[in-house]
């Protein structure tokens, strides 16, 4: 065949496969705004469930997975950008560093119902918290260390080394280097990392089914020890244990959590588009 | 006050114990998934657990086999990988190597706000819309099969395979490059006989990397897999996985018994698994960066 011929087909098919990933993404969101947009009223969005779930609004999942993912961040943003620091900065080229980077790619790859029973067993349990919102945030944040770690030091990495020696060299400390010169110009992509796994974290069951989430609680949470009710595990609730459920709650369900996460990811992804037009070197 | 080298120490203590922090968690699973996972091995063979074909931790005797759970999760990321691999790769070509930039980044773009679609509103939109589909058009008694699952999980392995094969095509040095182009060859050529080999450590770890995700999914196979605890005998049967075993039962066992701890020791293989999944993966990507 000819080359230029061959060349054109597999182009093609190579075009062809990636739409068969990305009209799937479209598709998802398009039915879910379709169905669910009918579901959307003030009375959804702000009051409890009634009915068996059948009816009234999400109201106690929203605020529940709220608090969750902000105490899941309070604890997981500052660790991870100072081992994303201590990485990038301090690390030497030596075993310890080794094994730190070979933990955090685990951290990363453990499925996530098994950080599930890890907080179950740590947290519930061990600890005495109880089924409760900082449980489950603490698995979580755990769960979210190595993602917030991982692009806090591609962010750090960014940072020219010339910045640094300059720095340095005016007999400014290391840290205070770090603080005033490598930081604020990481602060861009540590944030857009750090928004990413907000949304990333909003979503998941898995961990929290067993750590936080409740079937059902009538009342907003009054302290980190309350359980909650939480969006996703909701949405897990509604679609596969109550029968004759209304279609447009569930869908109305999935479409907020949908909003929730979406809008998250695309405001970083616009933020990461927009710094990386801005910067100077 | 402290005078400023005084919490610049302190501040530097944190960031390292911060750096090794990770050590300590990974320490951590390990050590807790195995203090609950050991006392059910104690009470119950090994080979029993592992061998045994059924799993009926509530009736009386109890019986804790998990190769019915071993072989639903096999199929399942089985048929994702056979699925997954060379479309994820395929797309990462495509969006490396041949879109124009503005393309790229809608591309791009798009797969990351796939990564960012929980899993239940995947699992949700699965049960309402490719399980029927599957039901009608293998006329099976129910779409709610392993077959299900591995094309679900297979879209849902993408963000993972793309991303990071095309990390691996991009840092091919463009000299290789230069150099077929420069004899004539076609960029297409150039793409399978040149690029293609160059990468092939890094899209093998990214392969290992999704079927990490893949084995260790959750929300969305407990949805669609139909959780039949029996061994599949084709891909069209309902089939359950060891991550939605743990899912679906835990909730509901007394702390402390036989069942909470066959779960735990369910968890360590997970963890197990995956932990060599990744290790040979990480040694992939190290020899791509030399």
């Amino acid at each position: 065949m000819n080359p230029k011929l061959a060349q054109k087909i597999a182009f093609s098919l190579l075009f062809l496969v990636t739409l068969i990933i990305i009209l799937p993404v479209l598709m998802i969101v398009f039915v879910i705004v379709k169905e669910g947009a009918s579901a959307i009223t003030w009375e959804f969005l702000f009051t409890a469930p009634k009915d068996g779930m059948r009816a009234g609004g999400i109201f106690p999942a929203i605020i529940g997975t709220l608090s969750i993912v902000l105490c899941a961040v309070a604890v997981t943003l500052p660790m991870g950008v100072m081992a994303a620091i201590y990485l990038n900065e301090y690390a030497k080229e030596n075993l310890l560093t080794r094994i730190i980077k070979l933990s955090i790619v685990n951290l990363a790859g453990v499925p996530s119902v098994v950080y599930g029973l890890f907080g179950l067993a740590v947290f519930v349990m061990f600890l005495k918290m109880g089924v409760s919102i900082i449980a489950g945030a603490l698995t979580l944040s755990i769960m979210e260390l190595p993602v917030i770690i991982t692009t806090s030091r591609n962010a750090l990495n960014s940072v020219p080394q010339s910045f640094r020696e300059a720095s340095l060299s005016l007999g400014v400390s290391k840290w205070q280097t770090i603080r005033h010169v490598v930081l604020p110009n990481a602060l861009p992509g540590i944030m857009t990392g750090a928004i990413l796994s907000i949304a990333r974290i909003s979503g998941e069951t898995a961990p929290i089914l067993f750590t936080a989430a409740a079937f059902y609680v009538p009342h907003l949470p009054r302290s980190i020890f309350d359980q909650v009710m939480a969006l996703p595990y909701h949405l897990y609730i509604i679609s596969t244990q109550i029968p004759n459920m209304p279609k447009n709650i569930t869908y109305g369900t999935a479409l907020v959590l949908l909003v929730l996460v979406l809008a998250m990811s695309v405001s970083a992804i616009s933020m990461r588009i927009y710094f990386r037009k801005k910067k100077k070197w | 006050m402290f005078s400023r080298k005084v919490t610049d120490s302190i501040i530097e203590k944190l960031i390292f114990a911060s750096g090794i922090a990770a050590i300590l968690l990974v320490s951590l699973i390990f050590f807790f998934l195995l203090r609950e996972g050991l006392g059910f091995f104690s009470e119950y063979s090994i080979k029993d657990f592992i061998t045994g074909h059924f799993w009926y931790p509530t009736s009386k005797p109890a019986a804790f086999g998990i190769l019915s759970l071993i072989m639903g999760s096999l199929f399942v990321t089985l048929g994702a990988a056979v699925i997954a691999v060379p479309v994820g790769v395929m797309a990462a070509f495509y969006i490396s190597e041949v879109a124009p930039v503005s393309v790229r980044d809608v591309l791009k773009s798009g797969i990351e706000l796939l990564a960012a679609i929980p899993s239940v509103v995947i699992g949700f939109i699965g049960m309402v819309t490719l399980v029927p589909l599957v039901r009608v058009m293998f006329d099976i008694p129910t779409g709610l099969s392993a077959f299900s699952g591995s094309l679900m999980l297979a879209f849902m392995a993408m963000p993972t395979i793309v991303s990071i094969s095309e990390d691996a095509i991009r840092s091919v040095p463009w000299t290789y490059k230069e150099a077929a182009l420069s004899l004539g060859a076609t960029k297409w050529q150039t793409m399978y006989r040149i690029v293609l080999p160059a990468a092939a450590p890094g899209i093998l770890a990214a392969v290992m990397l999704g079927i990490g995700r893949v084995i260790g999914e959750t929300m969305a196979v407990m949805m669609i897999t139909g959780n039949a605890a029996a061994i599949p005998e084709s891909i069209f049967d309902p089939v359950r996985t060891m991550t939605a075993t743990i899912a679906a039962e835990m909730g509901e066992t007394v702390k402390g018994s036989m069942h909470y701890k066959g779960l735990f020791a369910i968890g360590l293989v997970l963890f197990v698994i995956t932990f060599i999944i990744n290790f040979i993966a990480d040694t992939f990507l190290n020899r791509v960066k030399k």
